[in-house]
């Protein structure tokens, strides 16, 4: 009894201490409490320490999970990480304790009758590979799809590819990552020729400034956030945040410039025309490493069904885009930007000066975008033009939201047009795919099919008949899932969902199979710096919990490609890596052996003569540099980056009379995307009970709204309810409210518009047009 | 029995200072964050009157800033 009654108090100390925690984590940016990470360890535990990378977002933090009679006990920051240093944030160390939800899905469910059935794992993995091969035999290898995720480990991603582009031979495979990296992806790949950041994270050791483009580090890069606000109390570094929306980020940074959705566009080559205008530009740098480019303008936004867009890269000079840019001058840009004529010539002056060292960050605010692939070409002209690119503390970085969407979907990829090395479209790749997978090459299809908005308007129209989903919960994290919910409700597509836990998107799945969580698996990860990342499977799973990758060899079996998959259960992640680092061998992208792997936490890809390469394209760094000059550009034929013409265009729909508000839509500190794993965890879920709708207090005032009443969000799409919130957690521009999307009751992606960029294909969560009204 | 919860914000430079006051208290427990000015404080008491005793105690110390309550319970005793 007194021992129950103790552990009661000791159990509700806890959980006060949590509440604390969880509290400051949401009010102080980047605060850490390195201590709180020991604190649930039990008096006299006999704790075994495994490593390997956090669950959650996509900075990579090395965690160690405390391991007692088979059972996760506690989560430490792993200080052996160079990306964490030891620290967690507050959703890293509470993240084990999701694992024990009782509404865990345990073992296979199939629809019988309109009723979940429970069923043998084997059983279920049988019918998955009948209805594909049947659904195959009847419309075509284009009528089955399946979609993954940036959360996928490198082996799941990898084998999703093989029985997809190899085995059955279609492109209807994309993930999540489509969602929010696609641009960066389509940024740096138009741009340098090669996907993922040049620098890696201990640029921050080395800034002068970090500007944040539409970026809430704060709340959504917690640890990254903390290394900057390190640097500036130590070394004086100084933040400047640019954003549509007053965050913990801003507060937190030295100053904060506002500005109207969409006008970064027109802001970023304002700071290019003040550059070229006071003579900052790094003449010998742009001389000898970049070339001037336009594309076609007026691209339109694939609000239509199978829109389609080619751009048409045309060569211009430098005289040419300088004479562009004449439209851009601060005056000009600040009427519609409402940013400053001074602020926009403080940033320039930033970029400008020789002597400071600058690193730009960003994520969703310029990725999630109707131009997003433009944006993405507009900060790198800013870098080039000042040479302030691929040095310590210089250079354009793009963050990632997902722990593994470098890594898996664009180091593995898994977007359609994707293979592990190069796209389908280049007969090259598919000839090397071929020879690794032992596939036939004609197999792998040239043409790209579905991108992740494109295929569920697919299953709607019942293009496709079958879809698997892995890792992934469409239904809330889709734009317009107005449309995409009843489409996926349809009789006319089979849907199987691979999941932890039960999702609104499981909720409409024929079969659900029971996926083992992160530390119930072995696997791989890639984070934002091009860290690789390994683990040994550190607990059991409950029930017939099993690794997707298996569950995706076991189909793949079944329906007769068992000589293209002949993996062991107990080593095929080992396996699976051993085979796919050959697509990767050489300089330019060469992966880390198995045994580096196990050894280290974490280590930079290319890896070339057991190091690291941490500064890209930067000679004194990467032994892949080959021209002889001080930085080569290699991802293009002739080793140089391209300065592009990219002009402001308006967004996809903007506020008018009917619908008089603009709607951002983002994410918590206390949630993970669409909250299916924090949402179980007790303390993360109090703190953050449900979604709200931020207003400026000003609009507040004129419409009569008091904090915490219902306020009904409406578009041309759909609605949601949410109570309002007022001068909380942020506070939007006049004009404009915010939501998070990680609330599945609240589903304001019903009201979100699935307008894409049509380079990148990837959805603008930003911005669309919304009414008001008190219910 | 109640238990609490509390963020202690220092005055400037003086979280060290606070962390020692604090510890001496009996029946607090202090987690000071890693990078701020700031601790966590978790209070736990007999009753409602070494609650208020042990409270006014806490903001007598001059380091601290600013006490904010984050969460109560009352837990039964027996």
């Amino acid at each position: 009894m007194y021992n129950s009654l103790s552990n009661r108090r000791s159990f509700i100390k806890r959980m006060a201490k949590l509440s604390a925690v969880t509290a400051a984590a949401a009010m102080f940016p980047g605060i850490i409490f390195a201590d709180e990470q020991e604190a649930a360890i039990p008096n006299g535990a006999n704790i075994n320490w495994k490593k390997g990378p956090c669950r959650f977002c996509g900075v990579g933090c090395g965690i160690l999970v405390g391991v007692e009679n088979g059972k996760a006990v506690a989560v430490k920051g792993d200080p052996n990480s160079s990306v964490n240093k030891g620290l967690l944030c507050v959703k890293g160390y509470h993240q084990t304790m999701c694992i024990q939800s009782k509404d865990r899905l345990t073992h296979a469910l199939v629809k019988k009758n309109g009723k979940y059935v429970q069923t043998s794992l084997n059983e279920a993995l049988d019918i998955v590979a009948n209805k594909m091969k049947e659904t195959i035999a009847l419309h075509g290898k284009d009528s089955v799809a399946m979609y993954t995720s940036g959360q996928s480990t490198i082996p799941e991603g990898y084998v999703a590819s093989k029985l997809m582009k190899g085995a059955i031979g279609t492109n209807n495979l994309d993930c999540n990552a489509r969602l929010c990296m696609a641009s960066a992806v389509a940024g740096f790949l138009t741009t340098f020729g090669a996907d993922e950041p040049m620098g890696c994270y201990e640029d921050i050791e080395y800034a002068d400034y970090f500007i944040t483009w539409g970026n809430n580090m704060a709340e959504m890069h917690p640890v990254l956030f903390s290394r900057m606000l390190e640097q500036k109390s130590k070394r004086g570094a100084k933040i400047i945040d640019f954003a549509t929306r007053t965050s913990r980020s801003s507060t937190a940074s030295d100053k904060s410039i506002l500005f109207e959705p969409q006008t970064d566009l027109a802001v970023a080559n304002a700071i290019c025309y003040e550059v070229i205008k006071n003579g900052w530009v790094n003449n010998s740098f742009v001389e000898k490493h970049c070339n001037f480019s336009k594309g076609l303008i007026n691209m339109g936004y694939g609000i239509e069904d199978k829109y389609k867009f080619k751009d048409k890269p045309e060569k211009i000079n430098f005289e040419a885009y300088k004479e562009f840019l004449k439209d851009y001058s601060p005056e000009k840009v600040s009427k519609y930007s409402k940013v400053s004529v001074k602020d926009i010539k403080y940033l320039a002056s930033i970029y400008g000066d020789p002597n400071k060292k600058v690193v730009s960050y960003w994520c969703m605010g310029m990725n999630q975008h109707t131009r997003g692939t433009w944006m993405n070409n507009l900060v790198y002209n800013i870098h080039l033009l000042t040479g302030k690119i691929s040095q310590p503390g210089n250079g354009p970085f793009s963050l990632t939201g997902q722990p593994s969407a470098c890594g898996t979907a664009r180091e593995v990829g898994t977007f359609t047009h994707k293979l592990p090395k190069g796209v389908v479209m280049n007969e090259k790749h598919r000839r090397l795919a071929a020879k690794i997978w032992k596939v036939p090459y004609e197999r792998i299809p040239a043409k790209p099919t579905y991108h992740a908005t494109e295929m569920f308007r697919a299953v709607d129209r019942g293009d496709i008949k079958f879809i698997w989903t892995q890792v992934t919960n469409p239904l809330v994290s889709l734009p317009k899932t107005s449309r995409y919910r009843p489409g996926m409700k349809k009789d006319s597509c089979f849907v199987v969902v691979s999941d932890v836990f039960p999702t609104p998107t499981s909720d409409v799945a024929d079969v659900i199979l029971p996926a083992s969580w992160h530390i119930e698996k072995s696997g791989l990860y890639g984070n934002s710096e091009r860290r690789t990342q390994h683990w040994n499977k550190m607990v059991e799973g409950p029930g017939e919990t099993t690794p997707d990758a298996w569950m995706t060899i076991e189909v793949a079996k079944r329906m007769g490609f068992s000589d293209l998959f002949p993996y062991s259960k107990e080593n095929h992640v080992e396996e699976i890596y051993e085979e796919y680092t050959q697509f990767h061998e050489g300089a330019k992208h060469g992966m880390a052996p198995l045994e580096v792997l196990k050894r280290e936490s974490g280590v930079i890809w290319p890896y070339v003569d057991g190091k690291s390469t941490q500064w890209r394209f930067n000679a004194k760094y990467d032994p892949a540099c080959s021209n002889g000059e001080s930085f080569h550009f290699y991802g293009k034929p002739d080793g140089k980056a391209v300065i592009w013409q990219r002009p402001y265009e308006p967004a996809a729909e903007s506020p008018d009379k009917e619908y008089p508000f603009w709607l951002n839509t983002g994410r918590v500190i206390e949630h993970w995307h669409t909250g299916s794993m924090t949402r179980r965890i007790p303390v993360l879920h109090k703190a953050m009970p449900n979604a709200y709708v931020e207003f400026h207090p000003e609009d507040a005032k004129s419409l009569g709204i008091r904090n915490g009443e219902n306020i009904k969000i409406s578009s041309r799409r759909g609605a949601c309810v949410l109570p309002a919130s007022i001068n909380e957690r942020g506070l939007p521009t006049k004009g404009q409210v915010f939501v998070p999307f990680f609330d599945e009751n609240m589903l304001i992606n019903d009201v979100t518009l699935d307008a894409f960029c049509p380079i990148s294909k990837e959805p603008d969560y930003k911005k669309c047009a919304v009414k008001v009204e008190k219910v | 029995m109640p238990i609490k919860s509390y963020l202690a914000h220092a005055h400037g430079g003086q979280k060290e200072k606070l962390i020692n006051a604090l510890s001496e208290l009996h029946d607090c427990e202090v987690t000071p964050s890693e990078n701020q000015d700031i601790l966590v404080l978790v209070t736990d008491t007999p009753d409602d009157i070494s609650d208020d005793i042990l409270k006014k105690k806490i903001e007598d110390i001059d380091s601290l800033k600013i006490l904010t309550l984050v969460s109560g319970f009352n837990n039964p005793s027996n």
